[in-house]
């Protein structure tokens, strides 16, 4: 057992490597939030007048709704009063090209191995990137301009494709939906919008770069993404956030809008700023409203998160499966090691007819980490014949951690075809011994054993980020067992 | 090679081996009889370092050095190798890249190049074709879905691939039908040489027929009662292990 615990402590001292602060020079309002940092917010952005009406509307719902607390998560409450709403580095003029931007900032994204420039023409990645309040930049505007796709920053769509917003922005995701898509929908002030047109596929992938860097601020990013008929996208986003003491409140919408025979492909590294491994102060709170519409037949949504940051993950990306034989995925990896807490998982809602839903849930616990699968199937009762199909897998490393599912099934139709499978188990003595035995070490053991637990979800990550993916849980695991 | 002196072991603080000397050079093949619960297992486990077993009086020197301030790992790496008794299932992780990994552990402990996936690929094939594995097998899970039989050619081809200077077989034999039986003793046949030294622990003395031992060992309630040449297995086979208890 000594060595055990050895072992477990060097995986504590491990370091958050994107724990850097950028100087720069920052744009904030004031903590607090009331009807004229709305205002604020809104003109910052330039917005029409329908756009404040819609937040203003969303944050006097907000105002009488509460925090939800049936989540598996322990939290001091969050003073929602002590974050400032606004961020955004200075200039804030509108940036012509990648010249212009700050090269603090470049720098930055250089850092986090997200390079903006040249490299990403070899990658053949379209990245647009957040930086606290505001998108910094978009690449590859022009290429894909060329197929009529549209990806920009979502304040930019605001003011260029305002009926496309009008007529989809909240049609996933209500203002009123829950408390923290209320409090975004009221104060959010940037994020992606992507659309592409019918019959259309993506030609390459499209990814969104999420960074908080200001202190006392909160992320509250939109996105929003519409696939019309026959088309095809993949998006990536990745998140990561400075080393600070205090938490710091994270919570996106995102919707995303799939037509007749179009699919959707959603991949998420989530790396926020886990909190002190030690102390377990600080870190991200990350709440998160995630869904998708199959609007028409044959449509498809896939959800792909690995979750491997934050002190607390509060996300539930779900398929709403309208059109007849459309297809809803979820694949997830949900890590929480040291302090770390997750409660994650899915919905599926299936309405249509031959409706089809794949759920893959692979969680990891380590440390004092806590984690929780939570999600909900519904078959309603127009569904003739809906299949699901639910695996929600749980490992332990060490002595310390917890792992809980709660699946919730509700079936209103007879034809359903409902199958379950859920296990939790210890990470194998007899599995690392078997590696050992055979001059593996320790180290390598544990990883190649999660990584192997995790192959199901991996595979569905495109290709630079399944390499991405099991990097950051070989790092984020490192020594946490003996 | 391996230098076994009065050594006392056991698990969860009861004494399972009581006093156990063995000496096994270089090319020697030594079986260990006895039957279940007599301490076989736990002898093999001891040897190779697992967790949980504790060593309470004793020494195990390997190649004169001594092996139980070492861990599992650096046992393995210093040429010592255990075909499971129960070999693990490891999901999701690929059996190519499991050995490879094996392989290259040692290749890198002894100062060596790493191996590359196409020599691999190369390499394994020819021991696949030693134990008449398909190559099917190669892209499954480490043990996933093998059936017992499957599961002990399995641990006989990464014997052959990692080349250990000591290998215990432990319990090799059982689950294996004659045919599979035949083909495993003569993996290991082929594998042995003067350099080689082999630990075969075993209730019956039918892979004995095939793989003939220079000595054999029997135990009883953690003691060695009779040590002997091949004909021992014989007579063990016609008498049973009774005429052997106090």
């Amino acid at each position: 057992m000594a060595k055990h615990s050895q072992i477990i402590d060097s995986a504590i001292s491990q370091e958050y490597k994107y724990g850097f602060v950028t100087d720069i020079d920052q744009e904030t309002i004031p903590p607090g939030l009331n009807e004229d940092v709305i205002s604020i917010i809104s003109s910052k952005k330039n917005e029409p007048e329908w756009m404040l009406k819609w937040r203003l509307k969303a944050y006097r719902q907000w105002l009488k709704m509460e925090e939800p607390n049936w989540a598996k998560l322990n939290y001091p409450n969050i003073d929602y009063q002590a974050i400032s709403y606004y961020a955004a580095p200075k200039p804030k003029e509108k940036l012509k090209s990648l010249d212009e931007v700050d090269p603090e900032l470049l720098e930055t994204y250089n850092k986090l191995g997200i390079p903006l420039e040249e490299q990403k023409l070899l990658a053949n990645v379209a990245v647009d990137a957040v930086f606290d309040s505001v998108s910094v930049t978009t690449t590859f505007k022009e290429e894909l301009k060329k197929h009529g796709v549209i990806f920009c920053p979502f304040s930019e769509a605001v003011q260029n494709h305002p009926d496309l917003i009008k007529k989809y922005l909240g049609s996933v995701v209500p203002t009123t939906d829950n408390y923290f898509a209320a409090l975004n929908s009221a104060v959010f002030s940037d994020g992606s919008f992507v659309y592409i047109p019918s019959g259309v596929r993506c030609p390459m992938e499209l990814s969104t770069y999420f960074r908080i860097n200001a202190a006392n601020t909160g992320q509250f990013e939109r996105t929003l993404i519409i696939a019309e008929a026959g088309s095809y996208v993949s998006y990536l986003e990745g998140c990561t956030a400075p080393m600070r003491d205090e938490n710091q409140l994270h919570a996106a919408v995102v919707e995303l809008v799939a037509h007749k025979d179009s699919q959707i492909k959603y991949s998420t590294v989530q790396n926020w700023y886990p909190g002190n491994p030690k102390t377990g102060k600080g870190g991200i709170y990350n709440f998160v409203t995630k869904r998708g519409t199959c609007l028409e037949e044959n449509a498809k949504i896939s959800w792909t998160q690995v979750e491997t940051g934050s002190a607390i993950t509060w996300k539930y990306p779900s398929c709403i499966l309208k059109g007849d034989h459309s297809v809803g995925e979820f694949y997830s990896v949900a890590l929480s090691n040291n302090f770390q807490q997750a409660d994650t998982g899915t919905k599926m809602i299936h309405l249509g007819k031959n409706t089809r839903s794949t759920i893959i849930s692979k969680g990891i616990s380590a440390g004092k980490g806590q984690n929780t699968y939570r999600g909900g199937v519904k078959i309603m009762k127009g569904a003739e014949n809906a299949r699901n199909y639910s695996q929600c897998d749980s490992i332990l490393i060490g002595d310390q951690c917890s792992a809980h599912t709660f699946p919730y099934i509700d079936v209103r139709n007879s034809s359903a075809q409902m199958e379950h499978e859920a296990s939790t188990s210890r990470i194998g003595e007899d599995q690392l011994f078997y590696c050992n035995q055979r001059g593996i070490p320790m180290e390598d053991a544990v990883s190649m054993i999660v990584n192997g637990f995790c192959k199901d979800v991996f595979k569905e990550l495109p290709m630079e980020f399944a390499v991405e993916a099991q990097k950051l849980m070989e790092v984020s695991l490192e020594g946490a067992v003996g | 090679m391996l230098k076994i002196k009065n050594l006392y072991a056991g698990i969860d603080g009861k004494e399972i081996l009581k006093g156990i000397n063995l000496t096994i050079q270089p090319g020697e093949l030594h079986a260990i009889m006895g039957r279940n619960g007599s301490g076989k297992s736990t002898l093999a486990n001891v040897i190779t370092g697992r967790d949980n077993y504790e060593v309470m009086k004793g020494s195990i020197l390997f190649n004169s050095i001594d092996l139980l301030g070492m861990s599992p790992e650096d046992r393995a790496l210093s040429g010592i190798f255990m075909s499971f008794q129960y070999p693990v299932v490891i999901p999701g992780v690929n059996n190519t890249y499991f050995l490879r990994a094996a392989l290259n552990a040692k290749l890198k402990h002894q100062g060596m190049k790493e191996i590359n996936a196409a020599d691999f690929l190369r390499l394994i094939r020819e021991k696949l074709k030693l134990v008449k594995m398909d190559e099917k097998y190669l892209n499954r899970g480490v043990n996933d879905g093998l059936s017992g039989g499957e599961k002990k050619h399995n641990e006989i081809l990464q014997m052959l691939t990692l080349e250990p200077a000591l290998s215990i077989l432990d319990e090799t034999d059982s689950g294996l039908d004659i045919d599979a039986l035949k083909i495993i003793a003569n993996g290991i046949n082929n594998f042995r040489n003067n350099d080689r030294s082999f630990l075969a622990i075993t209730h019956y003395p039918r892979l004995l027929e095939y793989m003939k031992p220079d000595f054999i060992h029997v135990l009883i309630d953690g003691e060695f009662v009779k040590s002997g040449d091949a004909s021992l297995a014989f007579e063990l086979e016609e008498k049973g292990y009774s005429w052997l208890e106090a």
